[in-house]
């Protein structure tokens, strides 16, 4: 996927001088074969420093094909796993901590309603889009006493149909700023652009889809662990990091969109949850 | 529970209800038509999708939503065109050729969206045009007749595929052939022609099907976005028992249980997400299990015709 | 009127001819696989990218190394399975478009199993197997039963008891079966535990996926093979499918074979789902299926639909999905090209048929 892990290493490439510097290949497989077990060794065998396996279903095949290589480092995500405790010291793991940009978008999003009803369409009811849905909820209900959060889910990664619904039924509902997670937002975005509402996107900068109603963001910058990964395995350190993208290391960032005008005190609250998760006194989940 | 049972939330069941079921309308309708003459095309997702990806290119390229819907109608019928060359022409099994016809759809408009568009991009679509009197009747106005024109015509389908299916001479063409093709034959009705032209206009409808959903009901094109969409169709005609009406009322049922089961999460009513999302299908079989259903089934549906064979 | 099988042999053929025609048969998919690689290379350079080098890395990536070979072998033992499944039930004249969600039951099946029954060694191994078959013909049976006495058609139900399977796996996965290791992380991704090892299937060759799973498929293609042409049930399966009319006039019990045909169907899409969970993930995770369950039609029909040539077909078609991601990397084109490819190679395959049979029957006229 271009929109995530795909533009950070993009962006790392760009700082590292360009393709000379940093070669990258991408494979995406639309049949959706569960198993790149193929690809992975296809690329380790080429001699490329880091492969990457984006997907929690290749960590099977990860940890039975690092040790072949011990020149190569893997990372897998979004997982915690490295495999040490199997002996494997080639592998990284990542993961985002999704619930805490949802802690601050939902801050934003409870600050800047009037009716006080906020929508939110999550794919299934599990991993990352679980994470970003509680963290929001809890962030909005924490901003201001009485703000009701209506939260649905589709049970599919890519009916934007579907979620077109959903947003429209939180519209009909009374709220007035929607959010949600998963590639099939698009059709969520699409309503809220429409019915005047106010959306809040997470792990891309959705703004270019609707400039007019898209709030913020939160972004996923992997740039910062691809250079560590990049970096330790320069200095011999092959894998074992789990890594996790928080507002602290700099992998969690609100893109606002300049087009809209934020409150000046929605902002600053917003700012405050940053700060407050970031020294801890803020927790993101209940 | 008592929750759910408001104005607003029913007002609300009805709006996306009809939203949701007009790709089904157009697709289901289409489908019934090409197996009244006796040809199940299961590449109606395929071909629903290459409509999507059409409409949606040609309408980004020339702004002009009209020349998009013509290229769906136009892509899908040559769709249809090469389901009936297939199926007809050549007599191939038809559940597995729709099966050909699906991926060739979804790997080719998937293809294509990655060539040449890169990623997803918007569009306005299709604007809701409000009805005016109609628009105007207390609570149920502002819900039925304020939408776009791609969703009154997918409405309008149902009596027109009716009549032309009850009502003229060509339907009783087209219910002879699917019927009993050997004795419209001898009665001097070409099969073939009759096929040929039933699957090319339910492949058109799929492709108006598709870009119901791409220019103007979501106005975007992702890959594989119509999510199966095109295989529930196909159920819905038999749902349907093969008529317009009964493919209406199954559209409707599964739009509206499936927007119902989307106000039963916003309620925060105690049933799981997941659960939630099976509602749709699962009542869909459940109706079908308690209404009695009479066997309307065409006699020759996927049954090649040859001459002098029956 | 011709019959809905079409690709069932004649049998007024004589040996000789016979033979002939099923060489002829087989060379229909290679032919078709052929004439869709041409249409493939004209993509190919309009889209920029040089066809002999995208194809060279795709038969290299296939089969062209023990890595890919095996991993090819992987991707096709699933596809075996489920186009067995596909087999039995069209030759039973019904359509199983429910592989997918026979497949996940029967993986969700067979990972309970593995992680909750008490058993020791190779017995919690066959437990797992046969929760996985038993759950995947369960799934195969409602539609079977629907059809049986309701008349419901089986599109219609597979269709939707495909669906009901994935959300059922979605609320498995995230609720009582999910890793308790997820919710300590807090991660919460939607998958079970690791599966006691003594339930995996053993690997064939070191440091690959290959897993005696493939062995498996292939004794039970065999098996089916038997079944449908050295059994009285077998028989009347293949009759029913052939000409129901006929069959209910000889006393078949038309109805129970078609529903036979579909929990048969679906116990091998299930095999299939405890076979991927025991043999290569070693848990059940989200996305397991990755369109198996469809797919598996396709390498049933590249089989001529029959379960011995679906055993190369499963190969060919395997292959293609492994050398198509090579190819990918290779040339950068999207593997979307491929599954178009495919689409078309099944519609080539399906029309090709009628033509062969008219050659056949020329053929026997001038005998």
């Amino acid at each position: 996927m271009r929109t995530g892990r795909g533009a950070g290493l993009v962006a790392v490439q760009e700082e590292m001088g360009g393709e000379g510097a940093l070669e990258i290949a991408y494979s995406e497989s639309m049949f959706n074969v569960p198993d790149a077990a193929a690809a992975l060794r296809d690329y380790a065998s080429q001699g490329y420093d880091l492969v990457i396996a984006h997907g929690t279903q290749y960590g099977t095949s990860l940890s039975q094909l690092a040790p072949d290589f011990p020149e190569t480092s893997f990372a897998w995500g979004t997982a915690t796993n490295t495999f040490q405790a199997e002996g494997i010291s080639n592998v990284f793991a990542y993961q985002a901590e999704a619930q805490q940009g949802g802690y601050v978008l939902g801050t934003l999003a409870a600050l800047m309603s009037e009716s006080g009803v906020i929508g939110v369409s999550g794919p299934v009811e599990a991993g990352d889009a679980k994470l970003y849905v509680d963290g929001f909820k809890f962030g909005a209900e924490n901003a201001k006493a009485g703000t009701q959060v209506n939260v649905s889910y589709t049970g599919s990664f890519s009916d934007v149909s579907l979620m077109a619904a959903a947003a429209e039924t939180h519209v009909a509902a009374g709220a007035d700023m929607l959010t949600g997670s998963s590639q099939s937002v698009v059709g969520a975005i699409g309503v809220a652009k429409d019915k005047g509402a106010f959306w809040f996107g997470t792990q891309w900068e959705q703004t270019s889809l609707a400039p007019e109603a898209v709030v913020a963001s939160q972004v996923y910058d992997w740039t910062g662990i691809i250079k560590d990964m990049i970096a330790s395995h320069q200095a011999g350190v092959m894998g074992g990091k789990a890594y996790t993208l928080t507002f602290k290391n700099g992998g969690l960032v609100i893109a606002y969109n300049d087009a809209i005008e934020v409150p000046a005190e929605a902002l600053a609250a917003a700012d405050a949850a940053i700060a407050g998760i970031q020294d801890g006194s803020v927790k993101p989940l209940p | 529970m008592s929750e759910l049972f408001t104005l607003p939330v029913l007002l609300g069941i009805l709006y996306s209800g009809i939203r949701l079921a007009t790709p089904y309308l157009y697709a289901a309708i289409g489908e019934a038509l090409s197996q009244r003459a006796g040809v199940l095309n299961l590449g109606v997702e395929g071909i629903m999708l290459m409509g999507a990806y059409a409409a949606f290119f040609v309408a980004w390229r020339t702004e002009n939503l009209w020349l998009g819907l013509g290229a769906a109608a136009l892509v899908g019928a040559a769709m249809g065109l090469m389901m009936a060359y297939i199926s007809v022409t050549l007599r191939a099994v038809q559940g597995i050729s729709g099966i050909g016809l699906h991926l060739f759809g979804l790997g080719l408009s998937t293809l294509l969206f990655k060539t040449t568009m890169g990623g997803v991009q918007s569009i306005s679509g299709f604007k809701p045009i409000r009805i005016p009197i109609l628009a105007d009747i207390p609570l149920i106005g502002e819900q039925m007749f304020n939408h776009s024109i791609l969703v009154y015509l997918a409405f309008l389908l149902v009596p027109v595929a009716h009549w032309v299916l009850n009502g003229t001479t060509l339907g009783l063409k087209i219910r002879a052939v699917g019927q009993n093709p050997a004795a419209a034959d001898s009665l001097g009705v070409s099969v073939m022609k009759i096929r040929y032209l039933m699957v090319s206009v339910g492949g058109m409808f799929a492709g108006i099907a598709g870009a119901s959903l791409s220019i103007a009901l979501i106005n975007l094109f992702q890959e594989n976005m119509t999510n199966g969409q095109g295989f529930i169709a196909v159920a819905l005609v038999y749902f349907g028992g093969w008529k317009p009406w009964g493919v209406l009322g199954g559209a409707l049922l599964f739009s509206f249980v499936q927007a119902l089961q989307l106000w039963i999460q916003v309620k925060d009513i105690n049933i799981p997400s997941d659960i939630a999302v099976m509602m749709p299908y699962l009542l869909t079989i459940l109706a079908l299990t308690f209404a009695v259903r009479r066997s309307d089934q065409p006699a020759a549906l996927t049954k090649p015709f040859e001459r002098g064979e029956a | 009127m011709s019959e809905t099988t079409s690709t069932a042999p004649r049998t007024a053929a004589s040996g000789a001819s016979r033979a002939w025609q099923s060489w002829q048969g087989a060379l229909v998919p290679v032919g078709a696989v052929l004439l869709a690689l041409v249409i493939g290379a004209v993509v190919l350079v309009i889209l920029g990218a040089d066809p002999v080098r995208a194809y060279t890395a795709m038969a290299e990536g296939a089969f062209g190394s023990v890595s890919g070979f095996t991993q090819t072998l992987v991707v096709a033992t699933p596809l075996l399975l489920v186009g067995l499944g596909v087999t039995i039930a069209f030759r039973g004249g019904v359509i199983n478009i429910g592989g997918e969600g026979q497949l996940i039951v029967g993986a969700l099946a067979a990972t309970a199993a593995a992680l909750y029954l008490p058993l020791p060694g190779v017995l919690l191994l066959l437990a797992a197997l046969i929760a996985g078959t038993l759950a995947g013909a369960l799934w195969g049976a409602v539609p079977g039963a629907l059809k049986a006495q309701l008349g419901v058609n089986e599109i219609l139900s597979t269709i939707m008891m495909n669906q009901i399977a994935l959300q059922l796996a979605n609320f498995l996965l995230r609720g009582p079966m999910i890793d308790p290791k997820e919710i300590e992380a807090g991660t919460r991704i939607a998958q079970s535990a690791l599966l006691p090892a003594e339930s995996y299937l053993v690997r064939l060759v070191p440091r690959t996926l290959l897993h005696a799973g493939s062995i498996l498929a292939v004794i039970a293609a065999i098996g089916v093979f038997f079944l449908l042409w050295r059994t009285t049930i077998g028989y009347r399966i293949r009759a029913v499918g052939l000409n129901p009319d006929a069959a209910r006039y000889a006393g078949i019990p038309v109805k129970r074979y078609q529903m036979l045909a579909l929990i048969l169907g679906g116990a091998f899409a299930g095999l299939a789902g405890a076979v991927e969970v025991l043999g290569v993930q070693h848990r059940m995770v989200e996305g397991l299926s990755g369109g198996y369950g469809f797919s598996g039609i396709v390498a049933a029909l590249f089989g001529k639909l029959h379960p011995l040539g679906a055993i190369p077909a499963s190969v060919l078609f395997g292959g293609l999905l492994v050398g198509g991601d090579k190819m990918q990397r290779t040339v950068q084109v999207p593997d979307a090209l491929i599954v178009a490819l495919l689409g078309l190679v099944v519609l080539f395959v399906v029309g090709s048929d009628y033509i062969m049979r008219k050659r056949a029957a020329r053929a026997q006229t001038h005998e």
